[in-house]
């Protein structure tokens, strides 16, 4: 079986996800959710919240691909196809971060606060002189160039890696592979600065008044064991349903170590970010925290113990990494982890106290992941699963470790 | 008791690797294998087991972490409680963030050391201890393989050197040990 079929089983469930998402939503808005003044923020931040968590899984996929390209790794040939549907939902992501932003420079939410013209006016008496000096990076104009190079450059990436892909299975050689090894060494340097930056414009800049140096690292390795976790639970899918064949043991065991490592790199992090900020106790630095330890302290540890604790005992043994209901469990346990983590890089800055997580959230979020879902077994079904004439693909197939 | 050990060498890991293979495939046990280098796929055929180093070094990570938590304990909290930065210094856990920077590199430095000298005790290549490998051949491009007469007891000696021959080996040599 090399070609993927979209069962209408699997429809049925990528349906009932966004059914059951929106029933939520539903429920949430007939209580009286609506009539909350907070309601139209709560709305902009989980289109946010949701928008951006789906985007860096689609990311995170073309950065470890591109990053397969690069390293000139063998050993993922066989989870190629899976990396390239998964990023094929580039769009989604984009379209929902487009549209928060076009609404935030059209004023309709404060998610962006000094995207308000006042702020920058030394004449209004909402001028803001911390908001004014950074005036230079944070005016939209610039913005808008830099969020449309972002897309624009991720999504002709996308669209090359893809088309090379399929190109490859026809002609052969290694003229495309070499091509590719350029692009994506190309891509990483380009990758580099904007999930740095990306970061900084779309999630710090809601906190605009604080900033952390290693905010881009920790977004991006946040992103990146989020796009592991659900390559995993894609491949491990696709596997029980009799997909996959060449796909073994050593293949899942090293997504496995990658989804472990990534998990203490997030940790690591974290850490050091908290850890510096809290021992200094600068006040412009702490403001960042006081809301996440205050109103949110049950959410903002209990998601990192998940996302740090969990991998880290249930993963720590070589046949755990190697197990399938394992893999499984946790996987979906830092899935859930790291959409989390998402909730709190945003709601605290948007919400401050006002912040919920109730059965609107998780309405939106079931609702994005049947989209998401949706769209990427769509995109898997457009090409056969596994790559032929891939230089390093008999590598692939004899993986052993 | 007495025994005899038997030594074929190879001058090539893939004909080391097949031989072991036809070997074991006739109920041969091969009890060791010198190499300059792990031979891949090796392990299975011979009927290595899986090392166990992994859980050793959790097991030492784990002492270097309590060691540190209740070093630091008795440092900064029992003995000499240090104001630094205002932070508070009554009880290990209110201050526990500023402890975890070095709590982490103890566990580091105890895995890695405990790891680094289980290995090399149990590989006897300490220093000062008397190499094990039968020929100092194997330690530069040559492969040995070694078979003991007690755990092959349904063949004699000679059946055993007559079966090793057909694997293209280099050389054979059998020796008495105690």
């Amino acid at each position: 079986m090399n070609n993927f079929v979209f069962t209408n089983k699997a429809k049925r469930f990528t349906f009932m996800l966004m059914g059951i998402g929106l029933l939520f939503i539903i429920i949430e808005l007939i209580k009286g959710g609506a009539s909350d003044e907070h309601f139209g923020t709560r709305l902009w931040s989980n289109l946010l919240i949701n928008g951006f968590f789906f985007f860096a899984i689609a990311l995170a996929s073309l950065f470890y691909l591109a990053l397969h390209y690069a390293t000139e790794s063998g050993w993922g040939v066989v989870l190629k196809r899976l990396m390239e549907a998964i990023m094929s939902a580039l769009p989604f992501g984009i379209g929902v971060i487009a549209i928060v932003l076009l609404a935030g420079t059209f004023h309709q939410h404060h998610i962006y606060h000094w995207m308000d013209g006042d702020v920058m006016d030394p004449n209004s008496h909402h001028f803001d002189s911390l908001i004014a000096g950074k005036e230079a990076y944070l005016n939209q104009p610039f913005f808008w160039i830099r969020t449309i190079v972002y897309f624009a450059t991720f999504l002709l990436f996308m669209r090359g890696f893809r088309k090379r892909s399929l190109l490859e299975d026809e002609v052969g050689g290694t003229e495309i592979h070499f091509k590719n090894f350029k692009r994506s060494a190309l891509f990483l340097v380009f990758f580099a600065y904007f999930s740095s930056t990306m970061s900084w414009d779309w999630i710090m800049s809601i906190d605009t008044h604080w900033f952390s140096t290693l905010f881009g690292w920790y977004v991006f390795s946040g992103m990146w064991v989020s796009g592991m976790v659900f390559l995993i639970l894609l491949a491990v899918w696709l596997k029980s349903k009799g997909y996959l064949e060449n796909v073994n043991e050593s293949h899942i065991h090293d997504v496995g170590k990658w989804i472990f490592a990534l998990s203490f790199l997030w940790s690591y992090l974290w850490f050091s970010q908290f850890m510096l900020i809290w021992y200094s106790n600068i006040p412009e630095e702490v403001t960042y925290f006081l809301p996440r330890l205050g109103e949110y302290k049950v959410i903002y540890f209990g998601m990192f113990i998940i996302n740090f604790a969990f991998p880290m005992i249930l993963l720590m043994s070589r046949d755990a990494k190697r197990s399938a209901p394992f893999l499984i469990f946790v996987g979906m346990l830092i899935f859930i982890g790291h959409w989390l983590d998402v909730y709190m890089l945003i709601t605290p800055g948007t919400m401050f106290s006002h912040g919920k997580l109730g059965l609107f959230e998780i309405g939106m979020f079931m609702s994005f992941l049947g989209i998401f879902i949706f769209w990427v077994l769509n995109a898997l079904t457009k090409r056969p699963l596994m790559p032929k004439h891939h230089p390093y693909l008999e590598e692939s197939l004899h993986h052993e470790i | 008791m007495s025994d005899k050990v038997i030594h074929a060498m190879y001058d090539d890991d893939t004909i080391l690797l097949n031989g072991a293979k036809k070997l074991v495939g006739k109920g041969v046990k091969v009890s060791e294998v010198f190499s300059p280098f792990p031979i891949h796929g090796i392990d299975p055929v011979i009927g290595v087991k899986h090392t166990r180093l992994g859980i050793c070094a959790f097991l030492y990570g784990i002492t270097g972490t309590c060691l540190a938590l209740l070093g630091m304990k008795y440092f900064m909290i029992i003995d000499w409680p240090m104001n630094i930065g205002g932070k508070p210094s009554f009880s290990l856990m209110e201050n526990l963030p500023s402890f975890i920077p070095i709590t982490f590199e103890f566990t580091v430095l105890c895995a890695a050391h405990g790891m680094a000298i289980t290995y090399m005790l149990r590989n006897k290549t300490l220093p000062g201890m008397i190499a094990d490998n039968p020929d100092p051949r194997t330690t530069d491009d040559k492969f040995v393989m070694e078979l003991k007469l007690s755990e092959n007891s349904k063949w004699t000696a000679e059946e055993l050197q007559s079966m090793l021959k057909e694997t293209g080996i280099i050389e054979i040599s059998e020796k008495e040990i105690k």
